[in-house]
């Protein structure tokens, strides 16, 4: 990059908020995903919706790709600048500008932690429900650029349906305001949604206006072990036709159950099928009939044991061997790359066994649990990314798993985006024609293809 | 043949520095979950001075993208070693063991910064320590003017290293270990234990000390204090200069294992899981020393964790002590030796003390030992948020057991014109025993 590109994002930014040490451009080369990085050229760090678009502006002009990021807790490359450029970090942007609660509205700059919105919405008697896994660390604009989902998708939905609108900086510096505090509101294209998760390769969010709900007055978890999936999958279809739903409908598949009792010695039996882990919430009287109803179904289904919590901190314990997932994954080896390839919620023990007969056919090790109740699963991939024989397997396993997705009518990825992880497969999922059409919506807003340049719909 | 040594040479050898960790570091995944509990990564915002940056960089030492240079030794600094990273790590990844890693890297390939070479050169020998230390508390009346707190002294002309408008605890003129006999002698003692002082304790907050010793012979407990006892070594250890620790944590092994005690105890978070710990660690190559260091290890307690777990002090003789309390849980107390409810249960054994927890009271108050010498201005930062939460209590006393984070709390508290003082748990065990006796 020119010197004078450098000292001209250096005047918008202030000296203290560019960097370019090659270690500090070494510490903005990953994300969170396994096996990419690339150097950036230059980081800045803005401070102002103006800044920003100034940045753009000397970016499109010279054809200098952008690579828009938080926290940089992303799963799927989002943020990697795989063609160096400048990486634009919106941490500093963290006010969380207004909370309505008449409207049941907050408006927040990019950069707020998501639990620290929720500890502000929390004095209002309010939550933001989407909650990722990363809620103590991913900012607000991350997780709408990623469309994050979480714990609580199946009742309270993900990020989409909580972004009212937004302020945007486009390719070429201009800047855009889209929906606002209305309930309804159909004045023209729905912008607000074709923004939320469009990984960066759009324009960037300045400033965000989200929807709030009530926060429940009551909770209600309880735990089962079932010796068989296909009962485990029955319970899950048994309690939506009861018509309840849970806040909460988490399941862990054997190979998970295994390696979570080998490290966090929960108790749990070694041949159990799967895990449930449910919560309802809501108003304390329907809280206590749906658990009732729950309890039912569960004896229906041949639940081999069913734990109810009592109290915090009994919940706390059912909690742990969900909890203890991903680190007793981890522990496995070196490298983990946790997927999230979805399914409509009734081929979720379908989708179970087939990655279970994929890891045995390819010799990985792969651990599944997730969100049951909206079909979101994480089946977790164990291996060492410096073995090259190990990951021609990892990889063909990958291709198997995600096509197996596909052909169930599920999708590549349900909360944690395409970036570069998945992207050889969407093609797979949109065929020609819908890829095409992302790529016309990719080319009219960033005809210099400047934004996340590569991602989500690939070379344009 | 040329004798030129090229820019890959240099990386060359500095990656030979880290290869061992080479594992330890590719277990880190890169989710960042350090970033929501890093006090550093709070106040400075990039990923350098967090875990997965710091990690990142050791990797990219080892992948010959950079060597070993003045930034990376930069980012190595900024950690206050609270230890909060390796306790939240979901893969279980030792973080903060991995930073002294990299600084020692640094010592072995840039050598130590001249500030901390001078000071451990003077650690070394420990009698000259010892005279330069009783020396600033003979003379310190010149240069440090005493606050009307107790134990806070501010300097009256400039010091170098040292802000001009900084709180420290002011040298004592008569170092604890000799105020005192070798062996503190009691009528029928119960048992014998040797109490390692520490130097924060010996030669600045000898008033913990003396509470200490008083605590003990209320419990009929007899106190020896080895005299040829030595800084501990985590200061140096942490800086990166792992084998000066070494010889540190041998002379004090050698040392104890000549006394023959019950039990070892000491009234400091550090100095204590530098015993129970660090040294069996530091030997762990060593088969004869890690047996020796552990012998001392399963006999070493932090004061409230002897007192309430092997000793059960008595309650029976305390008197009131009318004050609202918080308290502050030092890192190394916290997450090292994870010891924080037994200070709990000796305040709250105290009649007339109201507790009360602040908010996150396990948090960094930004002292980290020497980090703050050397980066004042982020340690204040750090501090602000802890005076906030203090203050937020409405407390009159805030009780910790560390006597860095009591000079840093107590410099917070005056930046931040508050009225609270600081002191040692042990402290208001002692008054609370003396009011006992005035009864």
């Amino acid at each position: 990059m020119q010197n004078q590109i450098i000292d001209a994002l250096r005047t918008i930014v202030g000296q203290e908020h560019i960097l370019t040490s090659p270690e500090d451009l070494y510490s903005y080369s990953y994300d969170a995903t396994p096996g990419h990085q690339h150097l950036p050229e230059v980081v800045v760090l803005p401070g102002k919706t103006e800044e920003v678009s100034k940045i753009l502006k000397i970016a499109n002009e010279n054809k200098i790709p952008v690579y828009t990021r938080g926290s940089g807790t992303n799963l799927s490359a989002g943020t990697c600048p795989t063609k160096g450029g400048i990486v634009m970090v919106m941490t500093r942007l963290n006010k969380i500008i207004e909370l309505d609660s008449a409207n049941l509205i907050a408006i927040c700059e990019p950069g707020v932690i998501v639990m620290d919105l929720n500890t502000a919405a929390a004095e209002f008697g309010l939550i933001y429900p989407p909650d990722p896994g990363t809620v103590k660390t991913a900012t607000l604009g991350g997780t709408v650029a990623e469309n994050a989902g979480g714990l609580r998708g199946l009742k309270y939905g993900v990020t989409k349906h909580y972004v009212m609108g937004m302020e945007v900086v486009l390719a070429n510096g201009d800047v855009m305001n889209c929906g606002g505090k209305n309930v309804k509101d159909v004045a023209g294209y729905d912008m607000t949604k074709l923004f939320t998760g469009s990984e960066g390769t759009l324009g960037v969010i300045t400033k965000l206006i989200v929807k709030l709900v009530p926060a429940p007055e009551a909770k209600k978890s309880m735990m089962a072990i079932f010796k068989n999936l296909d009962d485990a999958g029955n319970t899950v279809s048994g309690i939506i036709a009861n018509k309840i739903i849970p806040a909460t409908l988490e399941i862990m598949d054997n190979a998970t159950i295994k390696v979570v009792e080998d490290y966090a010695k929960v108790g749990l039996p070694l041949d159990a099928e799967a895990v449930l882990l449910i919560e309802v919430d809501g108003n304390p009287i329907v809280v206590e009939q749906e658990a009732e109803k729950v309890l039912a179904v569960l004896k229906e289904n041949n639940a081999f044991s069913v734990q109810v919590a009592k109290t915090p901190a009994e919940v706390d314990k059912l909690w742990a061997a969900r909890r203890a997932s991903l680190p007793a994954l981890n522990k496995l080896n070196t490298t983990i790359f946790c997927e999230d390839a979805t399914v409509p919620r009734s081929m979720v023990p379908k989708f179970l066994r087939a990655v279970e007969d994929i890891a045995k056919k390819h010799k990985v090790l792969i651990g599944t649990f997730g969100h049951a109740g909206d079909g979101n699963m994480h089946p977790t991939l164990v291996c060492d990314i410096r073995n090259k024989e190990e990951m021609e397997r990892v990889y063909a396993a990958m291709d198997e798993m995600f096509s197996t997705a596909v052909s169930l009518g599920g999708t590549l990825s349900g909360e944690h985006g395409i970036g570069l992880g998945k992207l050889q497969w969407m093609e797979l999922q949109h065929g020609t024609t819908g890829m095409n059409a992302m790529k016309a919506i990719k080319r009219a807003l960033d005809p210099n293809l400047i934004l996340n340049p590569g991602k989500l719909v690939g070379e344009c | 043949m040329s004798n030129e040594i090229t820019a890959k040479d240099v990386n060359e050898q500095d990656k030979a520095l880290l290869i061992d960790i080479d594992n330890a570091l590719a277990n880190c995944s890169k989710c960042g979950g350090c970033m929501a509990v890093c006090p550093m990564f709070k106040e400075l915002g990039v990923e350098a001075s967090v875990a997965r940056g710091k990690l990142a960089l050791m990797q990219g030492v080892l992948s010959g993208t950079f060597p070993i240079s003045a930034n990376f030794d930069k980012a190595m600094g900024l950690c206050v070693s609270c230890k909060a990273c390796t306790a939240n790590c979901p893969c279980g990844v030792p973080a903060d063991e991995l930073i002294v890693r990299g600084r020692q890297a640094v010592v072995k390939a840039r050598g130590l910064s001249p500030i901390k070479k001078n000071v451990f050169k003077l650690l070394q020998n420990r009698q000259l320590f010892d005279l330069a230390l009783r020396a600033a508390g003979l003379f310190g009346p010149l240069s440090f003017k005493k606050l009307p707190r107790p134990m806070a002294a501010i300097a009256r002309f400039p010091m170098p290293g040292m802000d001009a408008k900084r709180v420290t605890a002011p040298f004592q003129a008569t170092p604890l270990r000799n105020q005192y006999p070798e062996t503190v002698k009691v009528d029928n003692p119960k048992m014998r234990v040797a109490f390692f002082t520490g130097c924060t304790i010996n030669y600045a907050y000898t008033d913990v000390g003396q509470s200490v010793i008083n605590v003990l012979k209320a419990n009929n407990v007899e106190v020896v204090m080895p005299s040829m006892q030595h800084c501990c070594g985590t200061p140096v250890f942490t800086s990166g200069e792992v084998d000066l620790g070494k010889t540190f944590a041998k002379h004090n092994i050698e040392t104890f294992e000549r006394y023959d005690v019950d039990y070892i105890i000491a009234a400091c978070g550090s100095c204590t899981e530098a015993f129970k710990l660090e040294y069996p660690h530091m030997f762990k190559d060593d088969a004869a020393m890690k047996a020796r260091a552990e012998k001392l290890s399963k006999k070493t307690y932090e004061i409230s964790e002897f007192l309430v777990d092997v000793l059960k002090f008595r309650t029976d003789t305390l008197g009131p002590v009318n004050a609202t309390v918080t308290m502050h849980d030092p890192c190394h107390m916290a997450r090292g030796i994870k010891v924080t409810r037994q200070p709990r249960e000796v305040l709250k054994a105290i009649p007339g003390l109201n507790f009360v927890e602040m908010k996150a009271p396990d948090r960094c108050c930004g002292s980290g030992g020497s980090f703050s010498l050397a980066h004042y201005d982020i340690s204040r930062q750090i501090n602000d948020k802890k005076i906030a939460d203090i203050a937020g209590t409405n407390a009159d006393i805030v009780a910790t057991s560390c006597g860095t984070c009591r000079m840093h709390i107590t410099d917070g508290l005056v930046q931040n014109n508050k009225d609270a003082q600081v002191f040692h748990v042990i402290q208001l065990l002692d008054k609370s025993y003396k009011a006992g006796e005035k009864k």
